[in-house]
């Protein structure tokens, strides 16, 4: 590990699955020790895909996914945690968060564990007390991004799930959600999975990157090495 | 003659809001389970939940006449507890219910059929068990066609007739409902109760579409 502002330690992703899907196979097959992980690659590369499968959504014909060394998934053995206790925080692209609830009971949806992280930190963290009250429906694309990570982290989630999070923000406000993430990696020590295909975004997050295409890991290593 | 006319229309208002109550349950898990799953003898369960919409109402009543009484399948396991149904509220009340049934099913699956399934993924990456996102998830999504559904029962229920009238008969101040009961004045030649219950008739009936209509058009 680097010396100076790399406190947090790394983690262990383990990533050998293969999932059919349409017309090709994503077969990623990676075991990586980091804090931040990129998913990096075209739109179609299997990068959501992979995220859904260590989530629980879709289910890899065979393969192995572990985080933190906790397996959630290996045909070898048959064990297939339920989406629920899988303890991953999800932001999808269209970050889904519930229509028919206010900011603060999207926010407080997810059961609580231990560690989780408060309110209060998830405000300092993301500017939330404004929002609270809020109805989802007017929120902008940013503030969306925000609640949707602030509901992925309150139950102290092991791994932090992020599809394309700063794509429906605007370029003034990335920079407030790339250092909340940063943030969220350093100060909270939870691990991020991180979707984009931004190589600058790619490079400003992760410690560790993916390059996919059509479903093949074409590359991985450290951001500077592998990326464009 | 007033203090009857107000009874049956108090009575007929009471029993469908009952019958809609006990729709509610079996109406919802019904629409949900045709709604989500694939199983066999599906087309078999979709068809039963919408027969009484299609048969004769008289035919159901006499139906619900061989099951509920004393000596009917469901009658007899009602006996031992002295527990009769037939020619009682409880009957206009289960008459109603049955009735209004498919009405519910339909629409309520309708709005099952349009929840995102990926809102109640959401909620299961979140720690949530099945029932809660059942309960916190889906029901509300999917409340506003449950709603209409509901009304819909109950407007269907407020006008029963065939169905009530061989299984619960027309007893005044006990059985006897708007429908059966404009029914019964006007086969013995009391035109002006008849008439009063049109018009009681006419006004629940308007009532109901004015808050269905309402409910639709609310965002």
């Amino acid at each position: 590990m680097e010396t100076g502002e790399h406190v947090a330690e790394a983690t262990q992703f383990e990533l050998r699955f293969s999932l059919t899907q349409g017309t090709f196979t994503i077969a990623p097959d990676v075991v990586a020790a980091a804090r931040a992980v990129a998913l990096f690659g075209p739109s179609g590369s299997g990068k959501t895909s992979i995220l859904e499968a260590i989530a629980g959504l879709r289910t890899p014909q065979r393969g192995r996914i572990a985080v933190h060394r906790r397996v959630l998934f290996d045909t070898g053995t048959r064990t297939s945690v339920p989406v629920r206790d899988r303890h991953v925080g999800y932001v999808p692209q269209d970050v889904l968060l519930f229509p028919h609830l206010n900011v603060r009971k999207n926010i407080t949806y997810a059961q609580r564990r231990r560690p989780h992280v408060d309110l209060p930190d998830l405000d300092r963290l993301l500017g939330l007390n404004s929002l609270m009250d809020r109805r989802v429906a007017g929120l902008s694309g940013g503030e969306r991004q925000r609640v949707a990570l602030a509901r992925a982290l309150y139950s102290g989630p092991d791994v932090l799930l992020l599809d394309e999070p700063l794509a429906a923000v605007d370029l003034a406000r990335r920079r407030l959600i790339l250092d909340a993430l940063i943030a969220i990696r350093d100060g909270l020590h939870i691990p991020l999975v991180y979707v984009t295909h931004s190589p600058d975004e790619a490079r400003a997050i992760a410690d560790y990157a993916i390059v996919l295409d059509e479903g093949r890991v074409v590359a991985a290593g450290r951001p500077a090495d592998v990326l464009p | 003659m007033q203090s009857e006319i107000l009874t049956i229309a108090l009575f007929t208002t009471a029993a469908a809001l009952a019958a809609t109550i006990l729709m509610l349950p079996p109406g919802i898990a019904l629409a949900w389970v045709l709604a989500r799953y694939r199983f066999r003898g599906k087309a078999v369960v979709e068809t039963l939940a919408s027969l009484p919409l299609v048969m004769p109402p008289v035919a159901t009543g006499l139906l619900l006449l061989w099951l509920v009484g004393r000596r009917g399948p469901v009658g007899r396991l009602l006996e031992p507890f002295g527990i009769e149904i037939v020619f009682t509220p409880a009957a206009v009340v289960l008459a109603m219910a049955i009735m209004g049934l498919p009405l519910l099913v339909r629409t309520a699956r309708a709005g099952f059929e349009q929840v995102t399934r990926r809102y109640e993924q959401m909620a299961e990456t979140l720690g949530a068990p099945p029932w809660r996102v059942f309960r916190t998830v889906t029901l509300p999504l999917a409340s506003r066609n449950i709603l209409a559904g509901a009304l819909l029962g109950f407007t269907r229920a407020l006008g029963e007739f065939g169905a009530t009238i061989v299984v619960a008969g027309s007893i005044p101040g006990r059985t006897r409902t708007l429908a059966v009961g404009i029914y019964t004045y006007t086969e013995t030649g009391q035109d002006a109760r008849a008439a009063a219950l049109l018009v009681v008739s006419v006004a629940l009936a308007f009532g109901s579409v004015l808050i269905a209509n309402r409910l639709a058009h609310v965002d």
